[in-house]
């Protein structure tokens, strides 16, 4: 190629691209994606995603904004006899809990005396401590079931944390930043819980569909005792969630037939996608299932 | 100017929608990419599609490279289609991003298959179609910007 002379090229740069180095760039960039892709699923990745999702925080809060404005917005704006009528409902609400908080005292104090009798090693104390952290609300990739919570490293959250809101499981910590975590829901396809069916303590396992309205529980043989609206809790085995925590009710019970299993479908307790606040669960040591008790 | 495109693009992307809307957000990183490769291929490249692609990763909690890949494929066909593309009217225009969005979309699918984690609904394709709707607005503005700020 006759040499350009300089002039040319920097007014029309375009005009003599080498292609071809385009085409070698390609090849080094698409390289580089795929051995990440394949390093990242394989969880050889754990400390540059920490440090990753850490400098994410600011996007993620910035991105958060709009609707925190909006909430606060229409907080600021109700008017004053709906928050009256709040408020009413609210102590209502408190007064019924804590009669029954009054029972369950007694009631976990014989719980404990009858296992004792029995000597049963599964321990449903409520010992441990519990955080609350708020959703930042932030879409992340659709199809998988994550959220973002503002607690992070610097409150002790750690990998594998449980995270329950007011009726039920939700699901557990994946990724811990410095002041932020990503939690894995029960309903992403991704994620699986040991349970168990409260009324009678036939063991499964719930697994996410992907959807936030619906589990499905596996490993059922066709002769189970499994009816609509039986209340699953998780079981404790696996030692990641605690023992005792509901998880849905069963909604739909069908046998294929020919198949050694049933198809159990249950929705899940917690409120995905509506609750705003959650509460990370910090189990005591003796109380991590059975299983990691007893190991 | 062309970093503050960018950054407007990912709160775009994070911005949460109500549940209806989630699937049918248009792929503004992937837009406003295609857009500074379109205008500036001299300085809006691979590299730069690279990066932004790892911070989309790592914004979306996508597979870290997942974005990364198809950004950089993006970006390639951007830069050997530019002399052709650039002279396009905005609708025709449009209706190539939307090809290319396809063609990489069913790519994701196929990343995250293996994966493990495959979408289960045929809606993972449509931010093919917003995106095609939404290109000649974003277009017009950042060529707006482009040329009050004298970007070159």
């Amino acid at each position: 190629m006759a040499r350009i002379p300089r002039r040319a090229k920097r007014f029309f740069p375009t005009l003599f691209r080498n292609t071809l180095s385009v085409s070698a760039k390609l090849v080094i960039f698409a390289a580089a994606s795929a051995a990440l892709m394949a390093a990242d699923h394989r969880g050889r990745l754990e400390g540059p995603r920490a440090a990753i999702s850490s400098l994410a925080y600011p996007l993620h809060f910035a991105a958060s904004l709009p609707v925190a404005w909006f909430h606060r917005a229409s907080t600021a704006l109700a008017s004053r006899k709906q928050l009256l009528e709040e408020n009413e409902r609210l102590r209502r609400e408190r007064l019924f809990i804590n009669v029954r908080a009054q029972r369950f005292a007694t009631l976990q104090e014989e719980n404990r005396r009858l296992k004792i009798l029995l000597e049963s090693s599964t321990d449903l104390s409520l010992e441990g401590s519990v955080l609350m952290a708020e959703l930042v609300q932030v879409d992340l990739q659709p199809f998988r079931q994550q959220i973002i919570i503002n607690k992070g490293r610097q409150d002790k959250v750690f990998k594998g944390q449980p995270v329950v809101d007011a009726d039920g499981v939700m699901g557990q910590v994946t990724q811990v930043g410095l002041f932020s975590s990503t939690v894995l829901l029960l309903t992403d396809p991704a994620h699986s819980i040991p349970v168990q069916i409260d009324r009678n303590g036939v063991r499964s396992i719930a697994v996410g569909t992907g959807r936030n309205d619906a589990l499905l529980l596996d490993y059922l043989s066709a002769n189970a005792d499994v009816k609509e609206g039986d209340l699953i809790v998780s079981s404790g085995l696996g030692g990641r969630f605690p023992p005792g925590y509901p998880v849905g009710t069963v909604t739909k019970v069908a046998h294929a037939l020919g198949e050694p299993f049933s198809e159990v479908a249950v929705a899940p307790r917690a409120r995905f996608g509506r609750s705003r606040e959650v509460l990370l669960l910090w189990p005591a040591a003796a109380q991590r299932g059975p299983l990691a008790a007893e190991g | 100017m062309i970093l503050l495109s960018f950054v407007a693009a990912l709160l775009l992307t994070g911005l949460a929608l109500p549940d209806w809307a989630v699937h049918w957000r248009p792929a503004w990183v992937a837009m406003t990419l295609a857009y500074w490769c379109l205008a500036l291929p001299e300085r809006v490249g691979l590299g730069a599609a690279w990066l932004a692609g790892l911070v989309l990763d790592a914004h979306t909690g996508a597979l870290l490279g997942q974005n990364a890949l198809s950004l950089v494929a993006l970006a390639y066909l951007a830069l050997r289609m530019n002399r052709q593309l650039r002279v396009f009217p905005l609708l025709q225009q449009s209706l190539c991003l939307a090809l290319c969005l396809l063609a990489l979309q069913g790519f994701a699918w196929w990343a995250r298959d293996l994966a493990g984690t495959p979408p289960q609904h045929w809606t993972f394709l449509m931010p093919a179609v917003t995106s095609a709707m939404a290109w000649p607005l974003l277009f017009v503005v950042l060529r707006a910007l482009r040329r009050k700020y004298r970007i070159v």
